[in-house]
């Protein structure tokens, strides 16, 4: 771990898997997009309209996700003073916000013709509006502050704080209001769901995964070539002074 | 020893400033108390709707009203340099916040538990609630100041401190919400609220146990 606290270390490493990503992200999403909108059968009561199940459970999984990886790296960052892990949190942050918008969204569209309804209180319905107010305040705390490590300090002990947070609030809203159906895969007596219903949900799973790692890629590549360059910028504006001086 | 007497002396020297300018303390009563008036003329004075409505619109308005005095618990030491002093004080720096927390929950929050018998009166709520409601409030605004303590270290000198400070805390403020409003709810409806008020305790030592290491960890962050 140490050794890719070297941002170009972790550059290089980043050069060499982020075209494999792309390129199974490239080839998987056609497939996770005809086993489910094609090739998958329609459910026997909710008819074509489950096949949004296949883009609104991964999104879920992967707000969770990714709030859960957050985290991590808030307490790795926050612990070492990785430069590295502050960056890949930050990075992540937007995605999983994103994630968490594609779950709501997704949902509530689902919602529509299952429920009669666009939105209803319920308990996992408000725990994910409420993981999706987190991600905002997190973004919101990083930019705050006129010296941005100083921004990436506190929003890692905010990170943290909503990771200790995140299960008495889950807990609290299950007492408070439950019509979401149960979970039907990660159980121990095996997945009450068909198996063709499965095999498409896990392919869009992984296709969810690459594009995350893609994108986070990107992104942690981007931030670490703008702190560079103003770095860069810092170094230039002291060798202009002292010339002049 | 010479740690919890200088605890003792920070309870002691927050106290005197909130007795010196009584007017901070009484307008988040005075908040608490007009808001309340707005609910019969919004959703009109209905006794049944207004019963049905009232304990969860006290706690939410106690919220709100914690949530605006938040930016006093640290935002003056901050500026005049006692935060500096006591970051370097030798006393743990965890003590003296939980001091801070205690001093501010005297000033603000024990007004509000105070104050909820009349609100209670004014919603037309049952005679029990006139012991629910003050009691429930008084085991759950303490882990409000404790939370809202950690948003306020961490929002010290950002550009824009109280809005901000909804979206971190609220969310947070959340469980205590449910728990408080379940058990007031639970004995005027008789369905019992005896479980929620255990519950809104031990959500006041689980933050009694975080906050104070969170909030210190977010003010070392100003001496940095």
């Amino acid at each position: 771990m140490q050794g890719y606290a070297n941002p170009l270390a972790f550059r290089r490493l980043a050069d060499r898997v982020l075209p494999w990503t792309l390129a199974g992200l490239a080839a998987l999403l056609p497939v996770g997009l005809y086993l489910a909108l094609v090739q998958a059968p329609p459910d026997y009561q909710q008819g074509d309209a489950a096949r949004i199940m296949y883009v609104h459970v991964p999104a879920a999984w992967m707000a969770l996700f990714t709030y859960t990886l957050l985290a991590l790296l808030s307490a790795v960052a926050w612990i070492w003073r990785h430069l590295l892990a502050e960056v890949a949190a930050r990075a992540a942050a937007p995605i999983g916000a994103a994630f968490t918008a594609v779950a709501l969204l997704s949902g509530s569209i689902w919602g529509k013709p299952m429920w009669g309804t666009w939105w209803v209180w319920d308990a996992r319905l408000t725990s994910v509006l409420i993981l999706f107010f987190l991600y905002l305040g997190y973004m919101a705390l990083h930019d705050a502050f006129e010296d941005p490590a100083r921004g990436a300090r506190a929003a890692s002990i905010l990170a943290l704080v909503g990771a200790v947070n995140l299960p008495i609030i889950k807990f609290s809203v299950d007492w408070w209001n439950t019509l979401h159906q149960p979970a039907s895969i990660m159980r121990l007596d095996g997945p009450t769901i068909a198996p063709s219903m499965l095999w498409p949900l896990f392919v869009m799973l992984l296709v969810f995964k690459l594009l995350f790692v893609s994108v986070w890629l990107l992104r942690i590549r981007a931030h670490l070539a703008e702190r560079r360059l103003q770095g860069l910028r810092a170094m230039g504006a002291r060798g202009v002074a002292a010339t002049a001086g | 020893m010479s740690a919890i007497r200088a605890a003792g002396a920070v309870v002691a020297r927050d106290l005197r400033l909130a007795f010196r300018r009584p007017g901070e303390s009484l307008l988040a009563v005075a908040f608490f108390a007009l808001a309340l008036a707005l609910f019969p003329l919004g959703v009109g004075p209905t006794p049944a709707l207004l019963v049905r409505i009232g304990a969860g619109v006290i706690w939410v308005l106690a919220l709100f009203a914690l949530l605006l005095s938040l930016e006093r618990l640290y935002q003056a030491d901050f500026e005049d340099g006692t935060l500096e002093l006591m970051l370097l004080a030798p006393a743990p720096l965890e003590l003296l916040v939980a001091a801070k927390c205690l001093a501010h929950w005297l000033s603000s929050g024990l007004l509000l538990v105070l104050m909820s018998p009349v609100l209670a009166l004014l919603m037309g709520l049952p005679g029990e609630a006139l012991w629910v409601l003050p009691a429930a409030l008084a085991l759950g605004t303490p882990t409000l100041t404790l939370i809202g303590s950690i948003g306020a270290a961490l929002l010290l000198g950002s550009r824009r401190g109280a809005t901000l400070a909804a979206l971190l805390v609220l969310p947070l403020f959340i469980p205590v919400l449910i728990f408080g409003v379940g058990a007031v709810d639970g004995y005027l409806f008789g369905l019992g609220g005896r479980g929620q008020l255990l519950m809104l305790g031990a959500l006041f030592l689980f933050a009694l146990a975080i906050a104070p290491f969170a909030t210190a960890a977010a003010l070392r962050l100003c001496g940095e």
